[in-house]
């Protein structure tokens, strides 16, 4: 990417974003709202990411609802690759800001922004926008490129992986968000919610190399799990994942699911993708060992149209 | 001139040009654009010569300014513009804190048979077979190869300490940065040279430059008839001596009112030190001296002109540089060639003008680069190669090309470096996990920036590699994402002669998005 595009795109987010606050409105959004019904996904379509975050963590009665004052939250997007965000392999940097913007308006103490980037971390951090989305919140942006940042933890019950080195933040902070975005992946078919996690730990190959789908799913089993997944489906990169090729790789969907459940949320995912999510191995391993509830026709979902 | 503002001028401005030399060898976070790089590197006579010789375009001629600066005023590079000097100015400072003996130097007499011979056997060498010779006695490179060795990882530890202390406060400013270690024996010539050239500085001034270096032997001739230089004012001296003793060079016959110009590398310590303004800096006076010929000495060259001239056309005959092909029917990884970096253009041509002076070892952000040991046969250890077990090259990366100072790696546009084919992917399927173990895997796939290595229907639900060497461009994320041990089940192997891959073929995607929520 030039660098003079970069700087467009990245003036047209930081306009895009000014444009929502200043429309006013979403003032009223940022406090819990009192609706008293208790959804299991919240899903919306039609709006900007930053909008349908205000909309969906709203219906899931507010930020404060996951995030309690004085704590330390980490915020997880998906910062795998070193390409521009109209490419979509990376979550959407206005959504990541969001989020972030919620927690400290809960009364987050301090909220940190990391993940175990695929490509160079440095150009990747930067590339994707994100970096620059999460400090100009008012987040932390941490490296986690390499094995010092990591530390062991142990997964009882895990079938294949029983322990794993995790990012100090993971263990450090209070709570964490798991923000994927939505992509294909080549050899899962689909990344996610907990495909997510593969970015929290430091050796990923292990997980390749080890029954790919059963260590997505033992993950899961670790006791520190997100309070809140916002799986990002505005640009969903449905071929060539998950890195993808060109900008012909992705569809402009507009959606965002929003769920505590992140079994529920893959689920949900997946269908976005056209893909049935029993097709997708570790979706149901993941069921099986009560980590969440893939049936979607169970679950009380919310669905707003913006 | 006499005055003691000179030998300031050259310890200030040769600090800075140091510094900068450092700073670039040890950009830890890699801001410093290739436009400065290029600024500071253009008067490195060695890769000038080397670039023009490759470009034959004046623009890349700084060695031309280097030779008439040297005519007009001797051998100022070594003291200025040289960094393995100017690294040695400081030695001999620390040298002369730590021993009295150190700092006294003295009148002793050239070393000619040494230097003239190293100077025609470089000169001889370089032109017949190639720059082994000049790849060891290049001052830039030599100082390349110190920092990016030694300096450079000190740095990496101090920054990695440093680190530490500011994660514990939750500052995080400063990251952790991998030491990716090279192989032993690439470290064994930089650490020999760091010892003879360490140690020769430390104690005797600049006996290196005088004695082995063929840059400063080579502008010494040239120095010899330079307009300006340092010269007696005989009815001021009163052989006090004290020039002599301050001489790094070891120089200054005082006694004679004689100054080796040849050796004198303009440090201007003699004026400084001089009670009686007897010594200034100014225009030569012809005349004044008698010149006694060395007969050896021209003989000496004589000789190498003439060798140069005899054998000089075998050289077309001569091309061993690239490694020969194996080839093997095993699932150990066999490459017939080494990969060598973008911009290359064949193995062989990179081959010829690569000093390993180890800058772009240095500003490779990914750190694929490494100094190879027998990869492109022993003659060009230390030349950088891609090592895709230690890292892959980034895909939209073109530093490497930016800075070679010898142009052994040619500038690419972004786009064309994404188009530039170093080494072609080879799928292992005996190797492949999805194989081997019937799990998922796709690690190479999913690194691949132009899906040359894409997943194809294997059994049941599973997905195996499948390649597309076309499109290709050998950047090697699939060998190094790939899983396997000991040996990968995906590899790139190289490409002798660099070439054009194909463009991936772009097709709309079938997916639509959804109107309602398909859930």
């Amino acid at each position: 990417m030039k660098r003079r595009d970069f700087l467009k795109t990245s003036a047209g987010a930081g306009v895009a974003a000014g444009a929502a606050l200043s429309l006013g409105g979403y003032e009223k959004l940022w406090g819990a709202a009192s609706n008293s019904e208790k959804y299991d996904v919240v899903a919306v379509m039609g709006g900007n990411p930053d909008a349908m975050f205000d909309l969906g963590i709203q219906e899931l009665g507010g930020m404060g609802a996951f995030v309690k004052k004085g704590q330390k939250v980490l915020v997880k997007p998906n910062i795998g690759w070193d390409v521009i965000p109209d490419l979509a392999a990376n979550t959407n940097p206005l959504l990541v800001r969001r989020i972030i913007e919620h927690c400290l308006k809960a009364g987050a103490r301090e909220v940190y922004v990391f993940d175990h980037t695929c490509d160079n971390w440095v150009n990747t951090y930067r590339n994707s926008g994100i970096e620059r989305a999460a400090k100009a919140a008012g987040a932390k942006v941490v490296p986690g490129n390499t094995e010092n940042y990591y530390q062991q933890i142990e997964i009882p019950g895990g079938v294949r992986l029983k322990r794993t080195k995790v990012h100090q933040l993971l263990l450090e902070t209070d709570v964490w968000i798991n923000v994927p975005i939505l992509k294909d992946h080549n050899s899962t078919r689909m990344t996610s919610c907990l495909k997510n996690t593969m970015g929290l730990v430091w050796d990923r190959g292990w997980w390749h190399a080890n029954d790919l789908h059963q260590c997505i799913a033992d993950y899961a089993l670790y006791e520190k799990k997100p309070v809140l997944n916002v799986v990002d489906c505005f640009n969903v990169m449905v071929k060539h994942g998950p890195k993808g090729v060109s900008k012909e790789d992705v569809v402009q969907m507009k959606s965002q699911i929003l769920t505590a459940d992140w079994v529920a949320g893959d689920a949900a995912a997946a269908r976005m993708l056209g893909i049935e999510p029993e097709k997708i191995d570790y979706i149901p391993m993941a069921h099986k060992a009560g980590l969440g509830n893939m049936k979607l026709d169970s679950l009380n979902i919310r669905r707003i149209k913006m | 001139m006499t005055s003691p503002f000179l030998r300031t001028f050259r310890i200030v401005f040769s600090a800075i040009v140091l510094v900068c030399f450092l700073i670039i060898f040890i950009d830890l976070r890699y801001k410093i654009p290739s436009e400065y790089i290029n600024v500071l590197i253009y008067l490195q006579f060695v890769p000038s010569v080397l670039k023009f010789y490759d470009l034959r375009v004046m623009a890349a001629g700084g060695f031309v300014i280097v030779l008439l600066l040297t005519l007009l005023t001797g051998r100022t590079y070594c003291s200025f513009l040289c960094p393995l000097g100017i690294g040695q100015d400081l030695f001999s400072r620390i040298g002369g804190r730590l021993r009295k003996k150190f700092r006294r130097f003295g009148y002793k007499r050239p070393h000619t048979i040494i230097r003239y011979s190293l100077l025609a056997v470089t000169l001889v060498v370089t032109l017949v077979w190639g720059v082994y010779l000049l790849t060891l006695l290049d001052p830039y490179s030599i100082f390349g190869r110190f920092t990016t060795y030694f300096a450079r990882p000190v740095v990496i530890l101090i920054n990695n300490f440093l680190a530490n202390i500011l994660g514990k406060f939750d500052n995080y400013s400063l990251h952790h940065i991998n030491v990716k270690g090279y192989q032993l024996l690439s470290y064994s010539i930089p650490a020999a040279f760091f010892i003879l050239v360490g140690t020769l500085s430390l104690m005797k001034g600049r006996l290196y430059c005088n004695m082995v270096c063929p840059v400063g032997t080579l502008l010494g001739l040239l120095s010899k008839i330079s307009v300006l230089r340092v010269r007696f004012e005989d009815n001021k001296c009163t052989r006090c001596g004290r020039c002599a003793i301050v001489c790094k060079s070891s120089c200054i016959d005082f006694l004679r009112l004689d100054i080796d110009n040849s050796r004198c590398v303009e440090c201007f310590n003699c004026i400084r030190a001089c009670p009686d303004e007897a010594l200034s800096f100014g225009v030569v006076r012809i005349g004044r001296k008698e010149h006694k010929t060395d007969e050896s000495k021209r003989k000496l060259i004589a000789g190498a002109l003439l060798g140069i001239a005899g054998i000089g056309s075998l050289a077309k005959a001569q091309n061993n540089s690239v490694p020969t092909p194996k080839k093997g029917t095993t699932v150990r990884e066999e490459k017939t060639y080494p990969v060598a970096p973008p911009g290359a253009g064949s193995i062989e041509e990179f081959n010829k003008l690569c000093t390993a002076c180890s800058l772009c070892i240095s500003v490779c952000p990914n750190q694929v680069l490494q100094p190879a040991l027998q990869e492109y046969g022993l003659v060009n250890m230390m030349q950088p190669v891609m090592n895709f077990h230690k890292s892959f090259c980034t895909f939209n990366c073109t530093r490497c090309t930016e800075i070679c100072p010898t142009y052994a790696l040619k500038p690419l546009e972004l786009d064309a470096k994404k188009l530039t084919q170093i080494g072609r992917v080879i799928f292992i399927k005996d190797n492949c996990i999805v194989k081997t173990d019937k799990t998922a895997c796709g690690a190479c796939s999913e690194a691949c920036p132009t899906k040359a290595v894409y997943m194809v229907p294997y059994e049941g639900n599973l997905v195996i590699p499948e390649t597309n060497e076309s499109i290709c461009i050998g950047c090697g994320h699939c060998e190094y994402a790939c899983p396997t041990t000991p040996y990968k089940a995906i590899y790139v192997d190289g490409n002798a002669v660099h070439v054009a891959a194909e463009r991936p073929e772009i097709r709309e995607a079938e997916i639509s998005a959804p109107e309602e929520f398909p859930f």
